[in-house]
């Protein structure tokens, strides 16, 4: 039985404009120990998605419909208080910006050990104990002095670090992580998706891990799903669908990505925009930009179809895509 | 934008740190600080620097100038100035704390709760705010103290129903900044309740500017306490105030000038000493 079970989540934000539906019908699965990527362009709904999982949606979004199952309770039906039970000791979360996200007037230290008296029932001294454990586990040396620094004095990587640690203190089955390295140098970036990806094994967590970086999802994540426009287009296990897309739009992704080693010449960008969230084409989403799109296309909404090996897309032109990319790959395997 | 936020959020503790390690190279700051610890211990040691008793009455010397024995005479009734002088300090200076202290709670905590939980709870204690600030501070206040009678204890009450709005307007404002840094929501998903969000994690980022305006707000205070003392609305005789001796003096202004003017000198010297303690804390604790 997965851990997360979102089925069919839809997100409004009325605007004066018009209702907004940031997502259209999300689902997918999050198993014990694993970890999934969710990646997708600026406004494609991914950050929508997470912050909608424990129940935080932004001013004045809203959840219009589906569930969110952690461990079989269902959170949208969840009352505010059975929420904050929930938050930290269930679900924790890691945001982009380190700097932001810790309280600036507040000791690290006290930051790291505040999850484990509330929800622990630690002690004072038994939480102090374990903030430190924590610091070791994350890597922060110095820990004594670090312990009692407030978050200006540590560095963007030594602060992320401690995010991590505030997210793992209160022993949570998942931690969502909202582009946690976006803010951080590519080796700083490196360092701390190795250490999310070793302390999600050895506890057990299982990680959603939204992001548009394409490398990051291949380094950190076992299952990927791909959103467009407020919706899953595809999804399954990283390795199958970086060797071999079968949506139009997780190939032009991955050809948009440079590639180090095989300079790339035909460096593609996907032209045209995301629809306006408010005001959708009829048909396939992607259609307006998609090279292999036909008359058939436009004609009604396009299904996420699920096949026997676990993967699943929403294309009625999977198979070509999957020939197009087969000619050419995008990712070397 | 990120990188504004950032460098406010370093700038917030950084001034908490300048505050530790300059407060003495202040000199606004430090001046203030001697005149009000000055004021403050002399009143305390009152019985130390004079050996009258503020209220004794001594009908056979009243009007006395000032000699070896009576510093600043004596007044209509014989009572030593000096000695009513010190120990109206300890009632006004007292008063001034606690119709600090009070506004200043109150309004920490209405302006808070606006502006975190907004909507509703936004709307009344604005409401609130709007009604108080339509009158003028002194004519409200001077209208309470009328209804509530004349006394300590109305002069406070009186002076926090009417100065909390001045906080709730500061304080709500910088929760309104604060509430939407990536922290607070850490805090929510963090499973933090409403109240300890406020209290450990707001409070400790918005207090600073409320701390520094109570600063020239207690300035204020006390020449609200000295007018209605003057007015006969302060507190009652026989206690030893500021305002009151101004006025019991007035009218003696060309014989025995000195009763009327060293309590006025006094609320100039303490006022002085309120706005160097504040300026050196604004200096202190905002960004050049």
């Amino acid at each position: 039985m997965p851990i997360l079970s979102v089925r069919d989540l839809r997100v409004e934000i009325p605007t004066p404009g018009g209702i907004v539906h940031a997502v259209d019908g999300v689902s997918f699965d999050l198993h014990a120990g694993r970890s999934l990527g969710l990646v997708g362009e600026s406004g494609c709904g991914k950050s929508m998605t997470l912050r909608a999982i424990p129940g935080l949606l932004p001013h004045p979004g809203r959840i219009a419909g589906g569930t969110v199952e952690f461990a079989g309770t269902d959170l949208t039906a969840t009352s505010e208080a059975g929420l904050r039970k929930l938050r930290g000791s269930g679900i924790a979360m890691i945001f982009q910006e380190p700097m932001t996200a810790l309280n600036p007037v507040m000791r690290v230290g006290d930051q790291i050990a505040e999850g484990p008296r509330l929800h622990l029932g630690r002690s004072k001294a038994e939480a102090k104990e374990r903030a430190l454990d924590l610091m070791g586990e994350v890597g922060i040396a110095d820990r004594a002095r670090r312990f009692r620094a407030f978050p200006h004095e540590l560095s963007g990587g030594m602060r992320q670090r401690v995010m991590i640690a505030i997210a793992l203190s209160s022993e949570p089955r998942v931690i969502l992580c909202d582009e946690p390295t976006t803010a951080l140098d590519v080796t700083i970036q490196d360092q701390i998706l190795k250490l999310l990806r070793r302390l999600s094994q050895s506890h057990g967590t299982s990680i959603v891990f939204v992001t548009h970086d394409l490398a990051v999802v291949a380094q950190t994540c076992e299952d990927v799903a791909v959103m467009y426009a407020g919706q899953i287009v595809e999804s399954g296990p990283v390795r199958d669908i970086f060797r071999e897309p079968r949506h139009p739009y997780t190939l032009a992704l991955l050809r948009s990505v440079p590639d180090v080693e095989r300079v790339r010449h035909d460096l593609s960008s996907i032209p045209g925009r995301p629809p306006e969230l408010s005001a959708l084409p009829v048909g396939c989403r992607f259609a307006p930009r998609c090279t292999l799109a036909r008359d058939d296309c436009l004609e009604g909404d396009v299904a996420l179809v699920t096949d026997l090996v676990g993967r699943a897309v929403a294309c009625l032109h999977a198979d070509e895509c999957a020939a197009d990319a087969r000619r050419d790959p995008a990712v070397v395997a | 934008m990120a990188a504004v936020a950032i460098g406010e959020q370093a700038d917030v503790v950084a001034r908490r740190r300048t505050l530790r390690q300059r407060w003495y190279r202040t000199s606004a700051f430090v001046a203030g600080l001697a005149i009000i610890v000055g004021m403050i211990a002399a009143t305390l040691a009152a019985p130390l620097i004079t050996s009258y008793d503020p209220n004794a009455q001594d009908l056979l010397h009243n009007y006395a100038h000032p000699s070896g024995a009576h510093w600043l005479g004596t007044d209509h009734v014989g009572r030593d100035v000096f000695t009513r002088l010190v120990y109206a300090g300890r009632v006004d200076l007292l008063i001034g704390f606690f119709a600090v202290f009070f506004p200043f709670c109150l309004g920490l905590v209405l302006g808070s709760l606006a502006g975190y939980f907004g909507g509703i709870v936004d709307t009344i204690v604005m409401r609130l705010v709007d009604i108080v600030v339509a009158f003028p501070f002194l004519v409200l206040v001077i209208a309470l103290v009328f209804v509530l009678g004349p006394g300590e204890r109305s002069i406070v009450t009186a002076i926090t129903l009417v100065g909390w709005v001045s906080y709730a307007r500061i304080v709500r404002g910088e929760v309104l900044v604060q509430k939407r840094q990536e922290y607070v929501l850490a805090a929510r998903v963090a499973g933090f309740s409403s109240s300890r969000i406020m209290l450990r994690h707001l409070l400790p980022n918005v207090i600073t500017q409320a701390i520094v305006f109570a600063m020239s707000d207690i300035v204020l205070s006390i020449l609200a306490i000295v007018t209605l003392g003057y007015l006969g609305l302060g507190v009652p005789d026989p206690t030893a105030e500021w305002g009151s001796m101004i006025a019991n003096g007035e009218s003696l202004l060309t014989t025995q000038w000195q009763i009327a003017t060293f309590p006025g000198i006094a609320i100039v010297i303490v006022g002085l000493g309120l706005s160097l303690l504040g300026d050196g804390l604004a200096d202190l604790l905002t960004p050049e």
